[in-house]
């Protein structure tokens, strides 16, 4: 899920893939016969899920909300695995590595409150009213013109992004592992294509689970490994320190990769360059509120609990495993810092994708471009020797980006068998999100554009039928826009874009929907149809004027992570505005036809008393004192 | 998960009962034949424990959902 991939992960990855697909050197790491089974088992296994539910996905019921029978458990890890994409732990290891535990803001702040809240206040209303989709509550709330902008615009993103992740994780293993592209694009998507396509949602989420444990199971080895060589957090924080002045260039306090709140008083005075309001109400409300409780990909799966409870429940329990993510994502970006070593045991200094394109060698192991390359690495930290060195071509000399930290450490850890495991946790983080985005794409497609607009009167089979050919559909189309995207690198900027471009509106127009009864019909259709294109021309505006990011995130010492989060602020607040003006100029709906849809008409069921440590309010509440003192931890 | 005859922590274990079996076993290898793998901390023979982590989480999970016993 690119949307909270940082901007500037995401930018890299994309930006410079075909500088990537260029080099002609070495992978990183060579797969032994028994890593090779390690993978292969995994693929016969998720495959061989989608065959054994095949019986079990007959009615749409069954085959898009999976019968609405998931326990809290499995929803909840079903909900926090499909939003742990490979690229997320990737793009988000290289963070760390650029800006320090900074990073772990996108799974703090930039998730747990908008969790909670999902699981205590929104949940409820998603659940009574039954819908099977974010746009089929926008249908129920708003009428078919908000629904159809909501659905069309998601079923879009969702197939342009799963394309974008296809290639990007192919483009990774072609670097990583020296595969083929074309190998792994149709492997993947085959895989994927058929287990979904077979088993529906039951069997996304089942797999889902699955490799959720293999992501762990696959990554935590590597932060364990690294802290045991780095001397504990104490030896890694002093490495750290050391080695600071080059990594920052001096720009930033020392000790600001180890504070999340200290230095956010100023956009230049920590490595991110971004201001606390933007952390704050962009990050922790718009964005974060926006994605984790309005983007169908991750809601569908809470929507498949058996009961409200569970239904609450799991959003909440999916809030732990995402505090705890930073220490297989954060922690091997800070651990390679200060371990990741050349083979001549010199420190190894990461760099951007584009110092990398910039320096990509020949055949023959000589830098292509030696001017380009000298120019791109006079804006880096890295020493003149290091300079000195890559200019000299070898073997040894070649550069290696920020994103390639968390693969880079598997490498420097793990042997046979368990490289095998570490790779099969970026296959399956992969595969995951990508059953997201085909999954919550035929839900979409099937019931919000297909059944609501083209064909009304079919029967439950028929749009079984057309929910499986939408997935094989969905697939084709992804993997042709995998190629488009190899072949026209300019459009990855945009549908990376869409996400964010998408999102702050939707949370406007939900939010206002579903808390404010006076809310109305045209209200909601105009102010999510002018926020998304309010927001697309605040993307473009600093697209085409660079300067202009100045404006978005209100500092000229902005860096491009504060426009994300200011974009998003500014997009959200004028849907708000819109849908309220509009919304008192036009007539609202009488209160009975909001029953179960707005807070304050609808009477919410009751539920059976449980013991207090079943208690959903037990367990939100030791989520909210444990983010907070993580915060107060790392202030 | 209800409607399911076998539930999905009986796959999660056989998964890693297999890959634990796997990993676990080479690394009593290398622990025999002295042969460690070119990488970093091999002497602390993280296939063996690690490895072994996963087998007995394996053996846990396969035996408490095997089939037929679901649900009790």
């Amino acid at each position: 899920m690119f949307g909270l991939v940082p901007a500037s992960a995401s930018a890299g990855f994309l930006g410079s893939m075909p500088a990537a697909l260029a080099f002609s050197s070495e992978p990183l790491a060579h797969l032994r016969p028994l890593d090779i089974a390690v993978v292969a088992i995994y693929f016969a296994m998720v495959i061989w899920i989608g065959f054994y539910l095949k019986g079990q996905s007959n009615t749409s019921e069954e085959f898009f909300m999976a019968g609405r029978e998931m326990t809290a458990w499995i929803a909840g890890l079903s909900f926090v695995s499909a939003n742990l994409g490979s690229l997320e732990l990737m793009g988000w290891a290289g963070s760390a590595y650029q800006y320090g535990i900074l990073a772990a803001h996108w799974y703090w702040i930039g998730a747990i409150p908008a969790m909670v809240f999902l699981g205590l206040v929104m949940m409820p209303f998603y659940y009574v009213c039954k819908t099977h989709s974010v746009p089929g509550y926008l249908d129920l709330r708003y009428g078919r013109g908000a629904s159809s902008v909501a659905a069309i615009s998601f079923a879009i993103e969702m197939i342009l992004m799963s394309g974008v992740n296809m290639f990007a994780m192919a483009v990774v293993m072609k670097v990583v592992l020296g595969w083929d592209i074309f190998f792994s694009i149709i492997v993947s998507s085959v895989a994927v294509a058929l287990y979904v396509g077979l088993g529906g949602l039951r069997s996304a989420i089942f797999n889902e689970v699955l490799q959720f444990v293999l992501i762990w199971g696959g990554a935590l080895l590597v932060p364990i490994l690294g802290l045991i060589q780095a001397g504990g957090v104490a030896g890694l924080k002093k490495q750290i320190m050391h080695n600071m002045q080059t990594m920052t260039g001096g720009g930033v306090s020392g000790d600001s990769y180890f504070h999340m709140w200290r230095d956010m008083g100023h956009f230049s005075a920590n490595p991110m360059g971004v201001h606390w309001t933007g952390i704050v109400f962009g990050l922790g409300f718009v964005i974060s509120f926006g994605y984790w409780t309005t983007d169908f990909l991750v809601v569908q799966r809470v929507l498949a609990a058996h009961n409200l409870r569970a239904a609450r429940l799991a959003p909440i329990i999916a809030s732990f495993f995402k505090m705890a993510t930073p220490f297989i994502v954060i922690l091997p970006g800070l651990l390679g810092l200060v371990l990741l070593q050349n083979a001549d045991g010199s420190r190894r200094q990461l760099v951007g994708e584009d110092v990398v394109a910039a320096c990509s060698m020949t055949g023959d192991g000589a830098v292509a471009d030696a001017s380009g390359c000298k120019a791109a690495m006079a804006k880096t930290s890295l020493t003149p020797d290091a300079q000195q060195k890559v200019l000299a071509g070898g073997s040894d000399a070649e550069l290696h980006s920020y994103n390639q930290a968390l693969p880079l450490m598997m490498v420097r850890y793990l042997g046979p068998g368990l490289l095998g495991l570490g790779i099969t946790a970026l296959i399956a983080g992969f595969m995951s999100g990508m059953a997201g985005n085909v999954s919550a794409f035929s839900t979409v497609w099937t019931y919000d554009i297909y059944k609501a607009l083209i064909n009304k009167r079919g029967s439950d089979s028929h749009y079984v039928l057309v929910g499986r050919l939408s997935i094989l559909i969905g697939v084709a189309v992804s993997i042709g826009a995998a190629y488009l995207v190899m072949h026209a690198h300019g459009i990855m900027d945009y549908v990376q874009a869409l996400f964010s471009i998408f999102i702050a509106p939707l949370l406007a127009a939900i939010l206002l929907g579903m808390f404010w009864t006076r809310a109305t019909k045209l209200a909601g259709f105009i102010g999510l149809l002018g926020g998304i294109v309010f927001s697309a021309s605040l993307f473009m505006w600093v697209k085409l004027v660079p300067a202009a990011l100045a404006n978005v995130a209100l500092s000229p010492d902005a860096k491009p992570m504060a426009e994300n989060v200011f974009r998003a602020l500014w997009a959200f607040i004028f849907s708000a505005i819109v849908i309220v003006v509009t919304s008192l100029l036009t007539k609202a709906r009488p209160i009975a036809e909001l029953e179960g849809l707005v807070y304050g008409a609808t009477k919410l069921p009751k539920e059976d008393p449980v013991p207090w440590y079943k208690s959903e309010y037990t367990w939100a509440l030791l989520v909210v004192v444990i983010f907070a003192g993580l915060n107060i931890l790392f202030w | 998960m209800h409607g399911s005859k076998i539930p999905i922590w009986f796959f999660i274990g056989v998964l890693l009962l297999v890959y634990g079996a796997m990993i676990c076993g080479y690394g009593i290898f290398e622990l025999a034949t002295g042969t460690l793998a070119n990488v970093q901390l091999a002497s602390v023979h993280a296939p063996v424990w690690w490895g072994g982590t996963l087998l007995l989480l394996g053996i846990f999970y396969v035996a408490k959902f095997r089939p037929g016993r679901a649900g009790k």
